[in-house]
């Protein structure tokens, strides 16, 4: 069983975002960046997978800067066994991105390719369908449970209300959702065990994509919450409010 | 949803470490936030170990983690090993306490004193968990004076005979097995001393927990009784001699306690500043009056400077040229700065801060007894005075 995961580097949810000084990116000074949350599944999917399976390869990808290569080491001391860095500047336009991570991934004979089903850090959705497709292979998104066996996938997805359950024949790309597992911490042999495990780096050049990002802006500040009374002498004032200031009635 | 540390840094020191020395730091703290934090607060009040924990540590590498990987350890260097230290006693110092007690007392004394058939036999065991290990130095007559110790070991045709009391032994009802510390010579003579490695199922050995604890509530601490407890020639530790052997292992202890202090600390000063910001009084957050700033200031300026300290202690460890008077210095600063923030912090907290549901009184408590073991508060500014002066004052 030979398994790819392809893994962006993101700046943690936790950390206080600045937009940068041209107004369109983010401020990276003092940022922590962590491997994106949705990835971390389909590193433990692959790794879960490969011991299942008793033998095989897994190999993280991803692609953008040196920094990255400490992403990558993350999923290497996690338990993938090698990594390869594309070495260039990512995109706004996912299907620049779908492009590079698909000539590089055909013809190296994965069984498997994982995503996430979106990073957290534009929320797109589009990189590992827009793969599958450039590679001619099969997609399921948004996984909730999958068994691989038997040369297919079988797998299932939450929709609004109840599951879908679908199957394809391997080799395929799958994109993870939140609750297929709990990804494993880096164990400290894993994190030491990392630095001896491979990593290459070859650079890529994306094309220019169609997509441009014009500006970025936080969400307003929530604005304090108002206390109009208490019981029912205060009702009327409520629903005036809520008429009137708020216009939700 | 969890909660999750972010660390206290207010001068990038994380630029002075390397990216192992982060990750490693980074996976212990999730380990805390996901695992110990839930179940610290119950455990503490019920007075019980959280011992489900112990197969996780040992499963990440926590145990005797800066040994090396023959034997089943992560082979860390000393400041991936301290903040390791420092995030769990984030977490409460008597999970740091059974770590510490496991790598550096245990495994230490072990690796640095033992046999190969000893080390290839009891290393493996003690970082998988397999076995839980206890150090049994402090009698209940002789605490900051261990080289007075009256435990005897005595040679016999095939072994070694045991007899003796031991106290405040962290781990030892639950240890499966204990390093012993015993006068193999005359009682006066303290080179005489030598450590053994005694199976606590050994007949003769029995240990009883010190019950009405009101510090370290989440640890074992037990009295252990040897009554005639015969051991092999094979449980002696061959290269240890004398009670500076002893002591040896308590240097390494001390220093795993220099950064759990820190961690301690940082979870007070966490604490306390996300309460002041929440908390309105007066119509305004109390983080908006001078008093509580003057507090949040002062907890932030020792934390810091305990951390570049202390960094630079494990850098000397690591170039092999740290002295025992540098951890003295540090173990001393760092748990009375540690336990001067828990205070502050409680009673920034007001009445909250009494409650279990916050951190701050438990961790204060618990710096009571990190305040008085391994070499009280008092202890170490002695030897610091003697360090300086060239002159002995205890």
């Amino acid at each position: 069983m030979k398994i790819a995961v392809c893994l962006k580097r993101v700046a943690d949810t936790t950390t206080k975002i600045v937009i940068g000084s041209d107004g369109a990116s983010i401020d990276e000074t003092g940022v922590k960046f962590v491997p994106n949350p949705f990835d971390e599944f389909a590193i433990e999917a692959a790794i879960a997978v490969k011991e299942a399976a008793g033998s095989g390869e897994t190999v993280v990808y991803s692609l953008g800067g040196d920094s990255a290569q400490e992403t990558i080491r993350t999923a290497l001391a996690m338990g993938i066994d090698r990594g390869v860095l594309l070495q260039g500047s990512g995109s706004p336009d996912g299907l620049e991105v779908a492009k590079a991570l698909a000539g590089e991934l055909k013809d190296q004979g994965f069984d498997l390719i994982l995503f996430g089903k979106l990073a957290v850090d534009d929320y797109n959705y589009q990189v590992g369908p827009m793969t599958a497709e450039l590679l001619g292979l099969p997609c399921i998104t948004s996984l909730a449970h999958v068994t691989v066996a038997d040369g297919k996938v079988e797998a299932e997805r939450e929709l609004e209300g109840g599951m879908e359950t679908s199957t394809c024949q391997l080799p395929a790309v799958l994109t993870c959702d939140k609750g297929l597992n709990t990804p494993r911490l880096p164990s400290l042999k894993g994190i030491m065990a990392a630095k001896k495990k491979p990593l290459e780096v070859k650079a890529v050049d994306l094309g220019a994509g169609t997509i441009e990002i014009l500006g970025l802006e936080l969400p307003p500040e929530r604005s304090a919450g108002k206390i109009v009374g208490e019981g029912p002498d205060a009702v009327p004032e409520l629903v005036n409010l809520l008429r009137n200031e708020a216009k939700v009635i | 949803m969890t909660n999750r540390f972010s660390g206290v840094d207010f001068y990038d020191m994380d630029s002075l470490l390397s990216e192992e020395e982060r990750a490693v730091r980074d996976t212990v703290r999730t380990w805390v936030d996901e695992n110990l934090m839930p179940v610290i607060a119950d455990a503490y009040i019920k007075g019980e170990f959280p011992e489900a924990l112990v197969p996780q540590m040992a499963e990440l590498g926590f145990f005797g983690a800066n040994l090396p990987e023959r034997y089943g350890c992560a082979g860390l260097n000393n400041v991936a090993y301290g903040l390791i230290m420092q995030e769990l006693e984030r977490g409460d110092s008597g999970v740091r306490s059974f770590a510490s007690v496991q790598g550096a007392l245990v495994m230490y004394p072990i690796h640095q004193f033992g046999s190969d058939e000893q080390k290839d036999h009891w290393l493996p065991r003690l970082a998988s968990g397999e076995d839980v290990g206890c150090f049994g130095l402090t009698e209940p007559d002789y605490g900051s004076n261990p080289a007075g110790l009256i435990t005897t070991a005595r040679q016999t045709g095939d072994g070694w005979v045991l007899n003796g009391t031991k106290m405040w032994i962290t781990n030892g009802s639950r240890a499966s097995v204990a390093i012993v510390w015993a006068k193999t010579g005359d009682i006066t003579d303290a080179s005489s001393v030598r450590g053994f490695i005694v199976p606590t199922d050994t007949p003769g050995f029995s240990a009883r927990d010190q019950k009405g604890k009101l510090s370290l509530r989440a640890s074992d601490t037990s009295e252990l009784i040897l009554e005639d407890v015969k051991v092999p020639t094979s449980a002696l530790l061959p290269k240890s001699s004398g009670v500076k052997s002893a002591l040896m292992c308590l240097t390494q202890a001390r220093y795993g306690i220099a950064w759990g202090g820190i961690g301690a600390a940082m979870a007070c000063y966490d604490e306390a500043l996300s309460y002041a910001q929440n908390r309105i009084m007066f119509d305004r957050p109390i983080a908006q009056t001078q008093l509580q700033q003057a507090r949040l200031a002062e907890m932030l300026t020792e934390i810091t400077k305990a951390q570049f300290m202390t960094l630079q202690l494990g850098r000397l460890k690591d170039r092999g040229t740290m002295t025992p008077f540098q951890v003295s210095l540090a173990k001393r600063n760092n748990v009375n700065m540690a336990a001067e923030c828990a205070r502050e912090a409680r009673r920034l907290l007001g009445a909250n801060g009494i409650l279990a549901e916050y951190g701050a009184m438990r961790h204060m408590a618990n710096l009571e007894s990190v305040y008085t073991y391994e070499g009280t508060h008092d202890m170490h500014t002695l030897i610091l005075g003697q360090a300086i002066t060239g002159l002995n004052a205890f």
